[in-house]
């Protein structure tokens, strides 16, 4: 068995450290390792985008990331997205919108469109599909999944009260 | 006024029918707190992996272990030897066949399972699968199921060779599976002879795969002191794999749990019992541990659940005018290696004899003819009930083809063949009674909308411009909700459902039912029904399924079945509860329970509204001394609904494409459908449904294919090859609807999900063909990809600038 690896790496601001061998991937270490089961595996080939996290700024596809990669980052998960109590936009806007059915997509689709939100805050329709297009989703048309983008960067761009 | 407008508020606080609220499942799934089968994790757990065929046909030789067994962190090996003393090396299909759970000295299709890995996490048992060595002797592969049939043709299964018939009808070849017949065959020839117009059309549903987010699979535990066997699995139908483990196991049903927990969409993949969930049932009894099988997405494509196959032939006569006179349709069904297919007992080809769509087609005569080639089992319906959408498709190419020949406007030909609203209840020429229909207004609503007239002028002007661009008609009629068990049942098992609710003292409520939500968002809309039928509110209706222990038995949900079956399930429970509360509200009002009237949530006297108990008041008084004498406590009650009859959803549906004759690239201008699914209990839920139809039905149109080479290779099974379209190439739909309820469902609902993806195939091809039909293409078949179109242009002589 090869040597393992102590890893280091923030995920959602808290601190946190594997040992894993150099061919864990992040999905694995992340859902099996420190119990964050909201990233999910949908194809293991980096097309689908459900395993989709936030990297030192990016989006990346944790089933093709290795670990060992991540020593120092920031990492953002679903699971970071809730504070305090109080919804993310996004979270609000994909309920709100009927942007999700099954829910499996959904952590990764959320994920993307905070990044794309970071990078251009009131993306047209045209943009957000195209940005959004990493990630696959089976159940909805992508529809409502734009109209869910479009609500949380309204309300994200609104001056708050 | 006033009342009214109480009346109305208190309706509305309910949420329940008709009211687009918000989904109730929301709240786990945007956090990231779904509980899907690869987030179950139990102590002990150890992996699986499948060691799989690379041939798609060959002799296992020998199969040696030792290599895998060396494998730090491998525990077992498990081989078709290992699986007979506990009789489990084959089991009983849903098709009436057997299918080999790890092969047997034989593999019949590649990918198919030899051996399964039990290591201690899934690197080691990824580890230890690599290290199994196999040695096989290729057989010559039989692909083209033409060729099953032919003289001399191998034979694929040798286990089944001497029997003359496996579930459905004599066998005439080792490698035929059924004929399956419906309808007045001489009738129709006699019909066919003397027509003054008849169509023939060679039509193909290419062999896809539904391909739901979420890969099947399943985490099996046994407990050796207790004999109880728990299985989380990724099943659309829990009761039913929970009978079949019973019968292949011998555990007693009532030591068996299945457990359903989230599922990632299922679309059809997540109906039938696979190798795997066996295997890894088997592993854990033999090691008392439990094990996680789960499929990557390559063996999702390449093994579990395909879908289609039917190679068709449509023909249709009619008189000058376009009226049909008959129909003939015939399809060869390629069913993989073993007859998987996903069928009623009594319909083997499912519900295909739906063929005669929205029309009323005096003479009728089908067949299909099932075949095993060297390819993996399944036969699955892709998001539509059983073979409906080979049946839809058929149909609606058919009469774009009959209009063509006669030089007849598409839309047009359908008004001549509607069933006419007035005589519904209609018996088609195979045997279904239609209950309900508005063919007409559906179709001239959307032609309107879309302005049809104006499209064909468009269409008129470009053609002599010599640019493409095609109009898309489809008027379909489905038939789901399976199904009256006197016609549908599953290993004898009848396709009824079931529904049991508790009212709590406070007067919340519990429903739990046999279906199995994946995504269709029942906690929300069954609570809905149940709302409005109780006068509780729908945020207090608390929606359980999946969970054998807990729920009634039922078949699951699949074919559209939940809201025709399990929605009048829980409707009708919610009435015998209903009927108990007016008993007690009678008793405490003291008045007789006729003078009492039910009003949104509460029982009021009549004529005295001031008197009345509303049902939260009524559910504390069940659980009290003050009832009638004699009377049980509690407010409970348990449906087991047995339909009278399948529900029959229709649409009109107009597609625009404008087609690139230099590089064969299709553009979706518009898409608009008319639904017509009876009453709607939730429209935010039901337009979020059509969505998703219409784009998986614009995946199958426009690039889903499983192709092979000649010996039975895969040639494209990753989401590399495999189409599943992104947001950028998905169009816009636009929705739209009338309501036409089911007169025998006891809210008038008729199931919505499939719809869009049945109508949708057919409406994208008749655009595509419609382009070209001035230069006397008839047909193509799927999937519609720039390649292919582009060929055509080139065949035609249109691509050059």
């Amino acid at each position: 068995m090869a040597k393992k690896h102590a890893v280091s790496f923030k995920l959602n601001g808290k601190a946190v450290d594997v040992v894993v061998e150099p061919r864990e991937l992040l999905i694995h270490s992340l859902r099996e390792k420190l119990q964050h089961t909201g990233p999910h595996i949908g194809c293991e080939t980096s097309h689908c985008g459900a395993c989709t996290v936030d990297l030192n700024g990016m989006s990346v596809k944790s089933c093709t990331v290795l670990t060992v990669q991540c020593q120092g980052a920031e990492m953002l998960t679903i699971e970071g997205f809730e504070q305090s109590g109080a919804l993310h936009a996004l979270q609000e806007g994909f309920t709100q919108e009927h942007g999700l059915q099954c829910g499996y997509c959904t952590p990764g689709m959320i994920t993307r469109a905070y990044r794309l939100l970071k990078e251009n805050p009131s993306p047209s329709e045209e943009e957000i599909r195209y940005w959004m297009a990493g990630n696959l989703c089976r159940c909805t048309g992508y529809q409502n999944i734009v109209k869910a983008v479009q609500y949380a960067a309204k309300k994200m761009s609104s001056p708050r009260t | 006024m006033a009342a009214a407008t109480d009346t109305l508020e208190r309706e509305t606080k309910l949420q329940g029918l008709g009211s687009s609220r918000l989904r109730k499942e929301d709240a786990r799934f945007i956090r990231g707190r779904g509980s899907y089968i690869d987030d179950i994790k139990l102590p002990g757990m150890l992996f699986g992996a499948i060691v799989r065929s690379p041939y798609a046909h060959a002799r296992i030789k020998s199969i040696n272990k030792a290599k895998a067994l060396a494998v730090p962190g491998v525990v077992a090996v498990l081989v078709a030897d290992d699986l007979k003393p506990v009789k489990l090396d084959w089991m009983p299909t849903l098709g009436s066949d057997v299918q080999a759970v790890l092969a047997d000295k034989k593999v019949c299709f590649q990918m198919q399972e030899v051996a399964m890995v039990i290591a201690a996490d899934r690197y080691s048992a990824a580890d230890g699968a690599d290290a199994v060595e196999v040695d096989y002797e290729e057989l010559p592969a039989i692909v083209d199921p033409h060729m099953s049939m032919a003289p001399g043709a191998p034979i694929i299964r040798e286990d089944i060779a001497g029997k003359d018939e496996v579930g459905h009808g004599k066998r005439t070849h080792p490698n035929h599976i059924f004929t399956w017949e419906a309808g007045d065959k001489a009738g129709t020839d006699a019909v066919f002879a003397s027509a003054a117009v008849t169509v023939k059309e060679e039509i193909l549903n290419p062999r896809v795969h539904p391909c739901p987010l979420e890969t099947c699979g399943c985490v099996a535990s046994f407990d050796k002191v207790t004999g109880q066997l728990t299985v989380y699995i990724t099943s659309q139908a829990p009761h039913l794999v929970r009978t079949v483990v019973a019968m292949l196991s011998g555990i007693p049903e009532s030591k068996i749990r299945i457990i359903g927990g989230d599922i990632g969409g299922g679309f059809g993949n997540k109906v039938p019992i696979y190798p795997g969930y066996v295997v890894a049932i088997v592993a854990s009894i033999v090691t008392g541990v439990p094990i996680k099988w789960i499929e990557s997405r390559i063996d999702n494509i390449s093994t579990t659940g395909f879908a289609r196959d039917y190679h068709g032939v449509g023909e249709l006569a009619a008189d000058k005018d376009g009226r049909i006179k008959a129909l003939r349709f015939t399809a060869l069904a390629d069913h993989g290696a073993f007859n998987s297919h996903v069928s009623a007992t009594k319909l083997p080809a499912g519900l295909f004899s739906i063929c005669t769509g929205s029309y009323d087609i005096p003479k009728a005569y089908c067949r299909v003819d099932a075949v095993y080639t060297n390819k993996a089992p399944g036969g699955v319906a892709y998001r539509c009930s059983l073979r409906v959408t080979e049946a839809v498709y058929l149909i609606e190419r058919m009469i774009d083809v009959l209009a063509q020949k006669l030089g007849l406007d598409k839309a047009e030909i359908r008004r001549r063949n509607f069933v006419k609203a007035d005589k519904f209840p209609y018996t088609t020429s195979l045997g279904w009674t239609i209950d309900s229909g508005n063919y007409q207004a559906a179709l001239e609503k959307v032609l309107k909308a879309v302005d049809y007239d104006g499209l064909r002028k468009e269409q008129a002007a470009k053609r002599a411009k010599g640019e493409l661009m095609g109009i898309g008609v489809c008027t379909f009629t489905e038939i789901v909700g399976a199904g009256p068990t006197k016609v549908c049942d599953i290993l004898g098992i009848g396709l009824f459902d079931s529904c049991d609710i508790r009212v709590n003292p406070t007067g919340s409520a519990i429903a739990r039912l046999g279906t199995m939500s994946q995504g269709q968002g029942h906690a929300t809309t069954y609570a809905q029904i149940i709302a409005t039928e109780l006068g509780l509110s729908s945020d207090e209706i608390q929606i359980e399924e999946g969970d054998t222990d807990k729920a009634p038995y039922g078949a699951g949900t699949w074919g559209s079945r939940s809201t025709p079956v399990g929605g009048a399930a829980a409707a009708m429970a919610a009435r015998k509860i209903r009927a108990k509360a007016q008993k007690i509200a009678a008793h405490l009002l003291e008045v007789g329970e006729g003078d009492l009237e039910w009003e949104v949530d509460r029982f009021k006297v009549k004529g005295n509204p001031a008197q009345a108990r509303t049902m939260k008041e009524i559910a504390m008084a069940a659980h009290t001394s003050n009832l009638p004498d004699g009377m049980e406590k509690g407010l409970d009650a348990t449906e087991y609904y047995d339909p009278p009859n399948m529900t029959f959803p229709f649409g009109a549906y107009v597609c625009v494409v404008d087609i690139d004759r230099f590089t064969g690239e299709t553009k979706v201008r518009r898409f608009y459908a008319l639904d017509d699914c009876g009453t709607r209990i939730n429209p935010m839920i039901i337009e979020g449904q059509i969505h998703g139809g219409l784009t998986e039905a614009f995946a199958v149109a426009f690039g889903q294919a499983i192709p092979f080479d000649e010996n039975g290779n895969h040639l494209g099974n990753s989401l590399m090859d495999y189409f599943l379209p992104t947001a950028v190439e998905t169009p816009h739909w636009e929705t739209d609807h009338t309501v036409t309820p089911s007169p025998h469902h006891p809210i008038g609902a008729k199931g919505v999900a499939e719809s869009p993806h049945v109508g949708g195939i057919p409406c994208f091809s008749n655009a595509v063909v419609d382009a070209f039909a001035h230069l006397g293409v008839t047909h193509m078949d799927m999937p519609h990809t720039a390649f292919r179109v582009w060929q055509l242009c080139k065949a035609l002589g249109i691509n050059k600038r």
